[in-house]
């Protein structure tokens, strides 16, 4: 599978490749033949696809339109319970939380990924491999485990504040989840530790593509590392860069299960992000209709920054 | 060309810094797995794990885990090589607005199918049963799968495909025993994912299983056991060992494959 062919990145490029490759591959012979057939291999996976995700998807839209609690017949609301989350202040502070967490889970492991794996192409140092596998192991833990050792590490008795006293920090030493101050900043230290490895591991497969001879060049130019990672390795990233973006900005926008075993929203809702209110408005708090409410208009802002990220790439061809 | 001393030092500070951050987290948790809760017992202690095992109930927990995951990644994996083949090596009327309902799949979180698909289950009485967990963790896999196999057999050459015809082989054969049989690493590194995928999932165990303690899958039962443990720190260690234990093995053995399907673009919905 060569990179052209990375699938699972859903850029419009792939689609309108799909179409140009029609009128292109017309010749005689399967495959490329018009085949009836083929709609009996997708039967299958499309009736799973269906009932099981875009029934529940139109479902949940139709939900939208009521004041539900779940059990007694509902009431048409209309789009009241857009305006409401789009408006009312408690509703909407859960989006803002969950950018935050995009700088935490997305940015910061970008940049310190960058960095790592470019280090680690201009150098030649042993045990490069072990490394690679090392910093993926996060990716592979349940995040309910992950939960259970940042909870104690982050204590008010943990590992962290220990060595804070260690090196003559008391004052800053703190139950970093139990602080309205630091829980939300406390979870994103979380998504940084998830997606650096994540990061390293994609830009590192991405530069050893680099031709060595442009870095040759660069540092004949006088090019130091800063600038080699700046001028070289970054443009030369492009696609895993929309990769890594997508991944990470998705996995911080979908934050459920660290902010549920963690903080439980708090303290004083200071982390309620969406996933997690879509859950107790839609299960815990009989309020249907804003937890599907929120749950669309999440779906929607991930599509559209998904499109939007993934326009990345094909700058490069203008 | 060759980097300055300096940068070498730099590069194996930077090396060691980011293993020890990327591995303290689990080395807590296992080294905290294998001591006493009471200051008076030191040395390597082996009784949290089965303790944590019995008061757990993961014997339980445990084998519901392995029936989903076994169960999503046979029929996910299934599905996504019909569909991926359908739609890498055939023509057909409409493959574009399907292929857009399949890139929909690929976009759409979890968290907004999960609550009306959990409304709708339990309008037919299917909540708390295995069903409940297969079925929307197939729909979720498939939109990657039929992206990852639709990739391969794209690749796959024109004229083995014809050789097959001309000796006769028909659309399933050529499906089933030349070209699949080539593909094996390529199914390989989905059956990996699904697997991390479904084991480790969490929000749908936690909506569909409400009350049946049979059907709750480990990191369910994990937060439940976190619950009522949480003045035992090392058995809490152990029984987040025990969830993580059977990924960490897959990585061990399976560890380029997971590295390979991630890097080349895996998102999941």
């Amino acid at each position: 599978m060569t990179s052209e062919e990375t699938v699972a990145v859903p850029t419009g490029d792939r689609v309108r490749d799909t179409r140009s490759g029609r009128g292109a591959r017309r010749r005689p012979g399967p495959p490329g033949e018009p085949r009836r057939v083929a709609y009996l291999y997708l039967l299958p996976g499309f009736v799973v696809l269906t009932l099981f995700l875009l029934a529940p998807l139109v479902y949940a839209a139709w939900l939208s339109l009521f004041a539900w609690d779940g059990l007694s017949p509902g009431t048409w609301v209309g789009l009241q319970n857009y305006v409401d989350v789009l408006t009312d202040p408690t509703l909407r502070a859960p989006f803002g939380h969950a950018l935050v967490l995009v700088v935490f889970f997305s940015f910061i492991p970008v940049v310190l990924g960058l960095f790592a794996a470019s280090l680690l192409t201009r150098s030649t140092v042993r045990g490069r491999g072990i490394f690679q596998a090392v910093v993926f192991v996060p990716q592979v833990i349940a995040l309910t485990v992950v939960a259970v050792a940042w909870k104690r590490i982050l204590a008010p008795d943990g590992p962290l504040n220990d060595a804070l006293r260690a090196i003559g920090l008391d004052g800053i030493a703190r139950g970093w989840l139990g602080d309205p101050s630091t829980a939300l900043v406390a979870i994103g230290l979380v998504g940084t530790w998830l997606g650096t490895g994540l990061c390293t591991v994609l830009f590192l497969a991405g530069l050893s593509r680099v031709d060595r001879a442009i870095y040759d060049a660069a540092r004949l130019d006088g090019a130091g590392f800063f600038r080699e990672t700046l001028a070289v390795s970054l443009p030369s990233l492009r696609n895993e860069l929309a990769v890594a973006l997508t991944l990470t900005m998705v996995a911080a926008l979908r934050t459920f299960d660290l902010v549920y075993l963690m903080t439980s929203g708090g303290p004083g809702g200071a982390t309620a992000v969406p996933a997690y209110e879509v859950y107790m408005k839609s299960m815990r708090q009989g309020d249907v209709g804003t937890g599907v409410t929120i749950a669309l208009l999440l779906a929607a802002f991930i599509m559209v920054l998904t499109v939007l990220v993934n326009r990345i790439p094909e700058r490069e061809d203008r | 060309m060759r980097t300055s001393p300096l940068e070498r030092s730099v590069t194996i500070v930077v090396l060691a810094v980011g293993s020890l951050v990327a591995l303290f987290p689990i080395a807590m948790i296992v080294a905290s797995a294998f001591v006493s809760d009471n200051p008076n017992e030191t040395g390597i202690v082996w009784s949290n794990l089965s303790t944590a095992w019995d008061e757990g109930h993961f014997s339980t927990y445990m084998r519901s885990s392995v029936v989903v995951t076994l169960c999503v990644v046979v029929l996910a994996t299934a599905l996504s090589c019909l569909l991926g083949y359908a739609f890498g090596t055939m023509r057909f009327r409409g493959s574009s607005v399907l292929f857009y309902v399949l890139l929909l799949g690929l976009m759409i979180p979890n968290e907004a199918i999960v609550v009306p698909l959990y409304y709708q289950l339990r309008e037919l009485d299917q909540i708390n049963t295995y069903q409940a967990l297969i079925f929307p963790q197939v729909a979720q896999s498939l939109a990657f799968g039929t992206f990852w196999m639709r990739a391969y057999f794209r690749g796959t050459s024109r004229e083995l495909v014809e050789a097959a015809r001309l000796d006769g082989a028909g659309h399933f054969r050529t499906f089933w025993s030349v070209l699949l049989p080539m593909g094996r690493p390529a199914v390989v590194t989905m059956v990996v994912l699904f697997s991390m995928w479904t084991w480790n999932e969490f929000l749908l165990p936690l909506v569909m299983i409400p009350s049946n303690e049979e059907l709750r899958t480990a990191p369910l039962g994990l937060t439940f056991f976190s619950g009522q443990y949480t003045g035992s720190p090392s058995l809490l260690a152990a029984a987040a060992l025990i969830v993580a234990l059977p990924m960490l093995l897959l990585f061990l053995v399976a560890q380029r494959h997971f590295i390979r399907g991630m890097t080349e673009g895996a998102v999941k919905g």
